[in-house]
């Protein structure tokens, strides 16, 4: 049969299952520029990247066997944790340094909200305060500390200033650049329509600002986040950076490892927390 | 003597910039009737959209005066609406918020006192959510419509104040050509229902003649006014027109002297000789 026509059968054959359209199922493509990947994959690469150092940090001090005081294992530190938690009064330490972080946080926020609108809006107020505090973010919060203590003494108010010296210039400045990156077309079209002053800031510049203004307070409540240990500093009894900072003078090692995880914990815990909020207050950013 | 609407009288417009001066506008004079149709064409940079501005009162002028109903401008104003190339919608309200912006202004609300009045305006905006064939978009987001859709949105917005002017710079430039031809159509229709008076500024000739009854043809450097056609075309205009030898004949004239007056040549000797090198290089 072959000698008939050797060109034939396979012209008059069935599509192979290979030629025909089998492929309906698109086929995930990984390294795609700004691609997309479906949500298990990524939740299962997020676990993975989250899992994999502690993986390794169990494995090294399993078979590595360091010095615990340099390197203490993963079941030590959580250990230690549960002690810390049923014996030193864990909660405690995490109430105040949350409210710490919070009412720093907050007070800066409640200011340079305001303030950044007026600067992002009107050339005098950016010309009158912007150079200025341009200049004092690049002053060190850490530095102020002994200023702090003379100025408003060692209690809570001094933890919560250093907080806000913190994040306080940055977060203006932010928010002044959020403000001026509303499109001119939304203001103008505004106008047009007749609107006054007082009602573009109000009806277009702030809502069209609304979802960076969040961005700017997720990333500013992380860097008030990293102020603690500093603002800790300060004559504290209390608090998860005064326990790290106490645990070091006594090489307390697994405790240190302890407090860094737990305020990386919380702070991954606020960052989401923003993430959340902003898919459900500005829903027409996220359904396309 | 008619009473015109719009007196633009020798307007001038300079923009400095480091020191150096742009003579955007140039002695410009124009008189708009009540319910015109008039479209501006000419080469980039002659100043089309600074003057469309202008009137609109987004940007101050040098020298000279415009005058809406005898009265100078100054700022913008709710008679005056513009619509702009890029998208100026709020991305955070439906559309059907965006058209009904403006009721929250108090200078809205001030000419808005009975309920009667309050009926009236919801159901214009009803009204032109249908016009503009949005419906069915009514609770959609901008970002969900299509480029087209959104400045349907834009001009419905524009409308829902009903002024009397509608300023408009370029507003289908993003748009696909079977698109245009569609809000060709719609923006003449809006034209006689609302008895409006627009000035449409377009890249486009063929738009140009199409909508307006007057072309103004600008020239730049510095932007001035170079000639205004009368468009030889019934006020009821249809696609077919287009092919109609006076269209063709006007359209002819239109881009030539665009071409002599934009100060842009192409340069054949050097094309040539670029062609001529390629293949050497290869
Ligand atoms: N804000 C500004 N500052 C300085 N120069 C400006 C400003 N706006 C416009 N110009 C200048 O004025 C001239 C006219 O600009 P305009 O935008 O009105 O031109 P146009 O006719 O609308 O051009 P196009 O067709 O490209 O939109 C240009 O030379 C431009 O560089
Ligand atoms: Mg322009």
């Amino acid at each position: 049969m072959a000698t008939l026509n050797p060109v034939a059968p396979s012209i008059a054959a069935p599509p192979s299952p290979a030629a025909a359209p089998a492929a309906v199922r698109p086929r995930v493509r990984w390294w795609v520029i700004r691609g997309t990947l479906p949500r298990p994959v990524f939740l299962m690469l997020a676990v993975a990247g989250m899992l994999l150092p502690l993986l390794l940090w169990w494995a090294w001090t399993t078979f590595g066997d360091p010095d615990p005081v340099f390197m203490p294992s993963p079941g030590a530190v959580f250990a230690r944790i549960l002690r810390w938690w049923s014996e030193e009064g864990l909660i405690g330490d995490i109430w105040i340094s949350v409210y710490r972080v919070m009412a720093g946080f907050f007070a800066s926020a409640l200011i340079a909200l305001p303030l950044g609108l007026y600067i992002g809006s009107y050339r005098p107020v950016q010309a009158a305060l912007e150079p200025l505090t341009d200049f004092i973010r690049y002053m060190p919060a850490v530095a102020f500390i002994p200023l702090v203590m003379l100025w408003v003494g060692i209690d809570e108010s001094a933890k919560v200033l250093i907080i806000f010296i913190g994040t306080f210039f940055q977060m203006v400045l932010m928010v002044a650049e959020d403000v001026r990156r509303v499109p001119m077309a939304q203001i103008e079209a505004a106008q047009t329509m007749g609107a006054n002053r007082g009602e573009i800031l109000k009806l277009v510049i702030l809502p069209s600002a609304r979802p960076a203004l969040l961005d700017t307070l997720r990333i500013t409540c992380g860097w008030a986040w990293t102020y603690l240990v500093v603002a800790e500093l300060v004559a504290a009894n209390s608090g998860l950076g005064y326990a790290i900072l106490k645990a070091q003078r006594y090489m307390h090692t697994d405790k240190i490892f302890a407090g860094i995880l737990l305020i990386s914990l919380i702070g991954l815990l606020t960052d989401q927390s923003f993430r959340w909020l902003h898919r459900r207050a500005f829903p027409w950013l996220h359904k396309r | 003597m008619s009473p015109s609407k719009i007196r633009i009288r020798h307007v001038g417009k300079r923009f400095e910039r480091d020191g150096a001066a742009v003579e955007a506008l140039h002695d410009v004079s124009l008189e708009l009737c009540a319910n015109e149709f008039v479209t501006f064409v000419g080469a980039s940079g002659c100043g089309k959209s600074t003057l469309l501005r202008i009137i609109g009162g987004l940007e101050t002028l040098s020298s000279g005066e415009i005058s809406v109903d005898g009265r100078c401008i100054d700022g913008p104003g709710i008679d005056r609406a513009m619509v702009f190339q890029h998208y100026s919608l709020y991305p955070w309200l439906t559309v059907m918020q965006n058209i009904k912006f403006c009721r929250q202004l108090k200078a809205i609300a001030d000419t808005v006192r009975s309920d009667s009045d309050v009926e009236i305006a919801s159901g214009r905006a009803d009204a032109l959510l249908n016009l503009m064939g949005l419906s069915a978009f009514e609770k959609a987001w901008p970002n969900q419509l299509s480029g087209g859709m959104q400045q349907r949105v834009a001009i419905a917005r524009a409308l829902m104040p009903r002024p009397e002017i509608l300023l408009m710079d370029e507003p289908f430039g993003a748009l696909d050509a079977q698109t245009r031809e569609v809000m060709h159509d719609l923006i003449r229709h809006v034209h006689q229902l609302e008895k409006s008076t627009i000035l449409f500024v377009t890249h486009d000739v063929e738009e140009a003649i199409y909508l307006g009854s007057r072309v103004v043809l600008m020239a730049p450097r510095p932007g001035r006014i170079d000639t205004v056609y009368e468009v030889p075309l019934p006020a009821e205009r249809d696609q077919d027109m287009k092919l109609a030898p006076e269209f063709i004949a006007l359209k002819r004239e239109i881009l030539a002297r665009i071409r002599e007056t934009s100060g842009m040549r192409t340069d054949f000797e050097l094309l040539e000789q670029l062609t001529r090198q390629a293949p050497a290089e290869a």
